[in-house]
């Protein structure tokens, strides 16, 4: 299927889950129209093709739906065969990519989570929970370019978003705890594709300070 | 040379189950390796040092974790009967609802089974099964994957055995007929195909299973 026609992203620029699919469709050169969603006032189309979780990212390809950010990466990657492959082709290392993926999804976002929430000290304590976590992921990579098999790939677009939020927060130090991760967030942002779909680490900044002045 | 198949788990897992539904589907011959959560073996230890959970898929030493990636996986290494779509669009749904069996079904029957039926954590279950008996009432379906079992099926096995297995072991009611009458006819139809039936834990230890690890008494 080589149709770049009736592309759709639902979205949120400041979501990680929505930058994923912008960087895969980037990455295969899929021209799509972006949809901007305000959370607080869903449109009838998101409700519509997302009815189960209501939630972005959502791709309308040709008018029919696909859900999930990890899921729809995979998708993109079936749907357009052109390169790059944004998964491996031998199986024991796909099963990698999406087990590496997925283990983003759940630990990163929740060791995550619980930094934007937290402030002084119990908020230190978060966040060396967030560096235990990004310490597996540093043993997982290795000396290897990538997160899994040589290529940049499902697992690499899964974590990548979250880096401009380390930044935004600085005081990580991630380059002391995990220099393998710190080179391999350069090297990806070194791709087109991840800098022009990443917002800069100064808007995360901003916006998290303006929720808290909201109480949210 | 031939494959070398091991499989981790534990018979009391509806997780460990989808695997073993996979690996029979396709007839391939595996070890089964019995694990015990109070002394976990230091194979299992250093296949998923990060979950530490079952089921652990080993084919030629070599591990594969979380019950969704090894039933993908299998799909992919072996040919025979095709548990995930074809068509691209057709797996991207197909991978919806397992992801929505693992992020919201499975853990309110969980949180059903260990609350012994508690009103709030069976509305909660009753909201998530409501999506996929529609699923199956729009789609007029006898699986989630057509006239054949698919990947959504096998994810689903904690609806169609452990829900039963539970009501019985707590008596409690979860899946009701009345309420679930897709879902109910789907079950029904689920455990007694071959493959799946070659795979459930008797039902009698099943139930003496889940009377032991939530009774209230412990």
């Amino acid at each position: 299927m080589d149709d770049d026609d009736d592309v759709i992203l639902l979205d949120l620029w400041v979501s990680v889950f929505g930058q994923r699919v912008r960087i895969a469709l980037a990455e295969k050169g899929v021209h799509y129209e972006n949809r901007e969603e305000n959370p607080q006032n869903k449109t009838p189309l998101l409700l519509e093709m997302n009815p189960v979780h209501k939630k972005i990212p959502v791709l309308i390809h040709q008018g029919k739906p696909v859900c999930e950010s990890n899921i729809i990466v995979q998708y993109i990657d079936e749907a357009w065969h052109q390169s790059p492959s944004l998964l491996p082709s031998d199986p024991y290392l796909r099963a990698q990519a999406r087990l590496w993926a997925d283990f983003v999804d759940k630990k990163v976002y929740e060791a995550g989570k619980k930094i934007w929430r937290t402030e002084g000290g119990e908020q230190v304590a978060k966040k060396e929970e967030l560096i235990e976590v990004l310490k597996v992921l540093e043993g997982q990579l290795g000396e290897k370019p990538y997160l899994v098999g040589g290529s940049f790939g499902l697992a690499d677009i899964a974590l990548i978003p979250f880096s401009v939020w380390f930044h935004a927060f600085g005081k990580m130090n991630i380059e002391r705890e995990c220099p393998k991760l710190a080179a391999w967030v350069n090297r990806c942002m070194e791709r087109e594709a991840v800098s022009k779909s990443l917002p800069h680490p100064h808007k995360i900044y901003e916006f998290d300070q303006k929720k808290k002045k909201n109480g949210q | 040379m031939a494959d070398e198949v091991k499989l981790h788990g534990v018979t009391g897992s509806p997780f460990v189950c989808r695997a073993v539904i996979a690996l029979n589907l396709k007839g391939i011959n595996y070890e089964f390796v019995a694990e015990d959560f109070s002394n976990k073996s230091a194979d299992l230890l250093k296949y998923n040092p990060v979950y530490k959970k079952v089921p652990v898929l080993l084919h030629n030493g070599n591990p594969i974790l979380e019950s969704l990636v090894i039933v993908e996986y299998i799909d992919e290494v072996w040919k025979g009967v095709p548990i995930l779509p074809q068509d691209a669009y057709e797996k991207a749904q197909a991978r919806f609802w397992a992801k929505f069996m693992d992020d919201k079904c499975d853990p309110a029957i969980f949180k059903v089974i260990s609350s012994h039926g508690e009103e709030q954590a069976v509305a909660e279950a009753h909201e998530a099964l409501q999506f996929l008996e529609n699923e199956l009432k729009v789609k007029g379906n006898k699986y989630f994957g057509g006239d054949n079992i698919n990947l959504v099926d096998i994810a689903a096995i904690s609806i169609a055995y452990w829900i039963g297995a539970a009501e019985e072991a707590l008596g409690i009611e979860v899946l009701s007929k009345h309420k679930f009458p897709k879902l109910t006819e789907w079950s029904d139809n689920y455990v007694n195909c071959q493959a799946v039936k070659d795979s459930l834990p008797p039902i009698e230890n099943l139930v003496a299973f889940l009377k032991k690890r939530f009774s209230k008494a412990e």
